[in-house]
């Protein structure tokens, strides 16, 4: 079998992340996704001759909050540069960036490292920036339609450090940045809505060599999916270019995830001379230490904070802890059970069995969970307290989750109770006698088979009312044995 | 500082604009004189001093985050040369 | 009553106390515009609804509602500020049918005040020159002597006060386009400090310069224009609360004790002798009325230019990104491609001058020059503030030449962009550190054409500067000579 030298993958991300901030960076209009074309829109976020932007000071205080977060240095003074370059989709062919002196430095997440263990990914700067417009291409006249409804919905890029070296570290990376904006409430972070989106450079080297190798950059990826598969496809076109002699062209390709290939981007006809110098229409932002300590009080606890709790005092296992804190809303299931007394260990056993497996059998997102959190516990209190039985419970949780019904309810309507009462048990157990005596003498003249039929019987009799345990018991006091 | 045809060709790509032929060497000419003028900047000495792009030292300039009205697209698409129903219209612009 | 050569603060008073009526005065004007316009070029547009509007003011100030005492009387505003349903072009081909569905705040705050624009004022293409010839509508003349430019970039709006097409107008200023077309048309006119007037709606030259200022008969008129300008507004990120003008102050002020400074280096090579007389003459009278005067050096003047240049272009370049043919402005009428769409919209419609600022603009800040041109022109505006800094420390106000020469014959400079650079060192320094600073008559040259001088305040000491200036004007009448010729038609 043809034997490949190892190659070692090694990436960074830039993340895009639109802020949920009322209105755009620089101007009053509304931030709302969609909308007829056009309609969100005025004289500045269209670049009309002569107007000048405002900033908006919940932009700087997102910012900060999720360079904090991130466990980034804040920039007590920093400012606004411009990035010239000419696109349809940036009505003042200029973007408000930041280039010299970004928001946010210097900060880190840790992530699950491929092949165990927990592995800091470094963040190397995080800016704050407008969004550009939406092209549409037109097949009537074959030409390209502009909508400027994204236009200045505030952005904020995070740069990682090269420390990837798998898809798994970037889909968890993602998972974790997702998660943590998410908690302190500075985005949605909806791929499919554009909301978050990655930009991957990858290049491959030798293992155990120290250079970097010529890197490609791949844009806008906007699903965990497409995403494996693009980082896959590259670093296997990069490795066969290499091993047949060629070479890598740093250059921006696009995954086009149908034909599961990349493809250099046309560049633009352009030099890719951005020509950035300070924003003059802007002065700068000084951040104070109070200011900074304000905000990072104002911080939840981080998923990573929860992470070590869930372990340390609810006794959770790493692995189940890991993918709970990774969901907002997972969070939000679990801790309002909790809270409402569930136990913490059958809680999360629920989670991330029933739950997690409805919902992917479902197609669902944790954050679309389609009945009342509170269910959840209702349920397992009923099974705690032997109301129902493990098998019923399942059962009616199916109902719940897909009609988000009342487990009480549902469990009196269709009278799943358990059947506690011996003595209801024993009459049914006795017809069962009387209808199997075939299978009694058997049992009698010692084949242990037939008093697992005759269990059987019995649980169907009570349809399965009652715990087997207490059904065997009454059977073999029965036959006297 | 020399100015070479290619520099002028490399500008006029960065500006999106074109000279027209017949004006082309004297601009050239323009441009390097004025270049050479302003290379006498290079006698100043900047040594350890703050670059300073705000004449007056204000900061913090902020809007709250209140939504106002945006404009009918009538207003937005008002001047626009070629439009198509409530956009704006460019030649094909996607690979 | 003489409308030839009443003040605006003067048509004003008229009309509160109802000797004549806006609607007089505005007809006045018209027929002012009809007459001279032709000769002078100094409108690219004249509204269509004067009348309707003098109307409308007057009903107000006989309501009581209008108080300013500017109220009811024409105007005229530079065609780069923008005003709602008005075509606002900048002299450029390429907004040649640009009508803004908003207005400039500073034309919002004059309007509040009730003044009656009659149109929009020639100017050099998006304010990039000093003769207004670079306009796509064609020169603006001096009302001095036809033969000559007005100056630049603010001409028309010169020109029409010289003219007495309008009793003031609003220019803008970012290396000199106020002072030095004042200057060449023998009117009093004033750049306030950087930020101190909003530029919202003031189509961009080169943002970090940038500043609006009324051109007037005299200082007190420029004082009331600035008084109902200079206000902190929102929309300009740059915009500082500021104490404003006080009128009064201005009226009352006194000169005596005050001490002027004069840089030696206002006073070198290059300088019109005719100029450099005048001005000094003018620091005599000063003198005269009792404010001490002294020279001192000041050696980073010759470095300003350069600084301005690469600043002023390098921000120019990205203002003027804008203007691709997508959402305004010129669009050839057919187009191959993208490419095709930017270079012919951007190629057509700007001029020449325009592109030469475009491609230097580019050009410094491009990878690899940026901290060899546009950072050490910033350190070198460090400098120049911290000089300014300094010689403030000593002088209530420093005194100067506007330009090194009165104005030009027309295409004089046309060919020599490097020439007419050089006219702006006076004036270009101020832009760079902020300051305000006037250009106000002081006399004429051999041939008969104005000469201004530059008085220079510190940051918002506006009533310093058009407070001397008017003490000057109360023992002077350079500001009242008017051109020869002009009511003999």
């Amino acid at each position: 079998m043809y034997h490949t030298p190892a190659w070692e993958t090694v990436m960074g991300l830039e993340v895009h992340v639109e802020l949920s901030t009322k209105t755009k960076i620089f101007c009053s209009c509304t931030t709302a996704f969609g909308g007829e074309p056009n309609t969100h829109c005025c004289p500045i976020c269209i670049g009309m001759p002569g107007v000048l932007p405002s900033l908006n000071r919940a932009v700087v205080e997102y910012a900060t909050k999720a360079g904090l977060a991130l466990n980034c240095e804040i920039t007590r003074y920093n400012k606004f540069d411009r990035k010239n370059y000419f696109y349809p989709d940036l009505p003042k062919a200029y973007q408000i960036s930041q280039l010299y002196l970004p928001i946010c430095r210097n900060g880190g997440v840790e992530i699950e490292a491929e092949g165990g263990g927990r592995k800091v990914i470094g963040i190397h700067e995080i800016h704050m920036e407008e969004d550009a417009g939406k092209l549409v291409h037109d097949p009537a006249t074959n030409a390209t339609m502009v909508d400027y409804n994204r236009c200045g919905v505030p952005l904020i890029e995070i740069v990682s450090e090269p420390d990837f070296r798998s898809a798994n570290e970037v889909i968890r990376y993602l998972e974790k940045l997702k998660a943590i904006l998410q908690y302190i409430g500075v985005s949605d972070c909806k791929m499919q809505e554009g909301s978050l989106r990655a930009d991957i450079n990858l290049s491959v080297r030798p293992a155990g060599s120290e250079a970097f190798g010529t890197r490609t950059e791949m844009k806008n990826m906007n699903s965990f999916k497409a995403i494996g598969r693009a980082i896959a496809g590259e670093s296997a076109r990069q490795i066969h270019l290499l091993e047949h002699g060629g070479a890598v062209t740093q250059e921006t390709r696009r995954w086009d995830d149908d034909k599961n290939e990349s493809f250099a981007m046309r560049s633009k006809e352009d030099a890719q001379d951005y020509k950035y110098f300070p924003e003059p229409d802007l002065i700068p932002i000084e951040i104070s230490e109070e200011v900074i300590e304000q905000t990072r009080r104002s911080l939840p606890e981080l998923p990573e904070a929860k992470r070590r709790r869930y372990v340390s005092e609810l006794g959770l296992s790493e692995y189940d802890a890991e993918q709970i804190t990774a969901s907002k809303a997972l969070v939000a299931l679990f801790e309002q059970n909790l809270a409402a007394g569930c136990p913490a260990k059958e809680l999360a056993n629920w989670i991330m069995g029933e739950v997690m497996h409805l919902l992917s059998e479902s197609g669902k997102e944790p954050e679309d969970i389609p009945f009342d959190y509170g269910s959840l516990g209702a349920l397992i209190g009923m099974v705690e307290k032997n109301e129902i039985t493990r098998s019923t419970a399942k059962k009616v949780f199916k109902a719940v989750f897909e009609e988000n019904c009342d487990p009480v309810e549902y469990v009196d309507q269709h009278n799943l109770k358990t059947v506690t009462d011996t003595g209801a048990v024993k009459t049914v157990i006795e017809e069962v006698i009387a209808a199997n005596q075939k299978s009694v003498e058997e049992y009698k003249s010692g084949k242990e088979k037939a008093l697992q039929y005759l269990i059987g019987q019995s649980m169907r009799a009570l349809r399965g009312k009652a715990d087997p345990q207490t059904v065997t018991a009454i059977l073999r006091e029965l036959l006297g044995a | 500082m020399m100015i070479t045809d290619e520099l002028v060709t490399y500008l006029e790509a960065l500006g999106r604009i074109r000279l027209p032929e017949e004006s082309r060497a004297k601009a050239q000419r323009d441009l390097q004189e004025i270049l050479q003028y302003i290379d006498t900047l290079s006698e100043l000495d900047t040594e350890g001093i703050e670059p300073l792009s705000h004449a007056l030292p204000l900061t913090n300039v902020m809007r709250e985050d209140e939504v106002q009205p945006s404009i009918p697209p009538e207003e937005v698409l008002a001047n626009a040369p070629v439009r198509k129903d409530n956009y704006f219209l460019v030649p094909r612009s996607f690979e | 009553m003489n409308l030839e050569t009443m003040t605006a603060l003067e048509l004003g008073a008229a009309i509160r106390k109802g000797e004549i009526s806006a609607v007089e005065a505005a007809q006045f004007s018209l027929r002012q515009i009809e007459t001279y316009d032709s000769r002078f070029s100094c409108f690219v547009t004249v509204q269509d609804d004067i009348l309707q509007r003098a109307e409308e003011v007057q009903k107000r100030i006989s309501a009581g509602e209008y108080t300013s005492p500017l109220a009811g009387v024409p105007m005229g505003i530079k065609d780069n500020m923008c005003q709602k349903g008005v075509q606002t072009s900048c002299g450029s081909r390429m907004l040649a049918n640009f009508k803004p569905t908003y207005t400039a705040t500073a034309v919002e705050e004059i309007m509040q005040a009730g003044a009656v624009p009659l149109g929009k004022l020639n100017m050099d293409e998006f304010a990039m020159g000093s003769t207004s010839e670079t306009s796509w509508f064609g020169a603006t003349k001096n009302p001095w002597n036809a033969e000559c430019v007005p100056g630049g970039s603010s001409g028309g709006s010169a020109a029409a006060v010289a003219a007495g097409e309008c009793f003031y107008a609003l220019g803008s200023d970012t290396g000199g386009s106020i002072r030095q077309p004042a200057s060449f048309c023998g009117v009093t006119g004033i750049k306030p400090t950087y930020g101190s007037v909003s530029r919202f709606g003031l189509v961009a030259y080169a943002s970090s310069l940038d500043q609006i200022g009324p051109l007037a008969r005299d200082a007190a008129d420029c004082a009331a224009v600035l008084g109902e300008i200079m206000k902190r507004d929102v929309k300009d990120n740059t915009s500082v609360a500021t104490q404003g003008v006080n009128l009064d102050a201005v009226l009352h002020y006194d000169v005596k004790g005050k001490k002027i400074g004069i840089p030696t280096d206002f006073f070198g090579d290059g300088l019109d002798k005719d100029v450099a007389a005048t001005v000094q003459a003018a620091a005599r009278q000063l003198e005269s009325m009792g404010a001490t005067v002294e020279t001192f050096d000041m050696p980073i003047v010759k470095y300003a230019i350069p600084a301005y240049y690469i600043i002023a272009a390098a921000e120019a370049s990205s203002n003027l990104s804008r203007y691709d043919g997508i959402k305004y402005g010129y669009r050839p009428e057919h187009v191959d491609d993208l490419l095709d769409l930017y270079t012919r919209s951007r190629s057509e419609g700007f001029g020449m001058e325009v592109k030469r600022r475009i491609m230097l603009g580019c050009f410094v800040l491009s990878s690899g020059y940026y901290d060899a041109y546009y950072r050490k022109a910033l350190q070198a505006k460090s400098l120049i503030k911290a000089a300014f800094d300094r010689a403030f420390e000593r002088y209530d106000l420093i005194l100067g030449p506007v330009a090194p020469t009165t104005a030009l014959k027309i295409g004089e400079n046309l060919a020599d962009p490097l020439k007419m650079y050089l006219g702006d060192i006076y004036t270009v320094m101020i832009n760079l550190a902020g300051l305000p600073a006037a250009s106000v008559p002081c006399g004429f040259d051999a041939k008969g054409m104005p000469v201004g001088m530059q008085l220079i305040g510190s940051y918002f000491h506006e009533t310093d500067i058009l407070g001397a200036a008017h003490a000057y004007q109360q023992v002077t009448d350079w500001h009242k000579r008017r051109p020869a010729g002009l009511d003999n038609l």
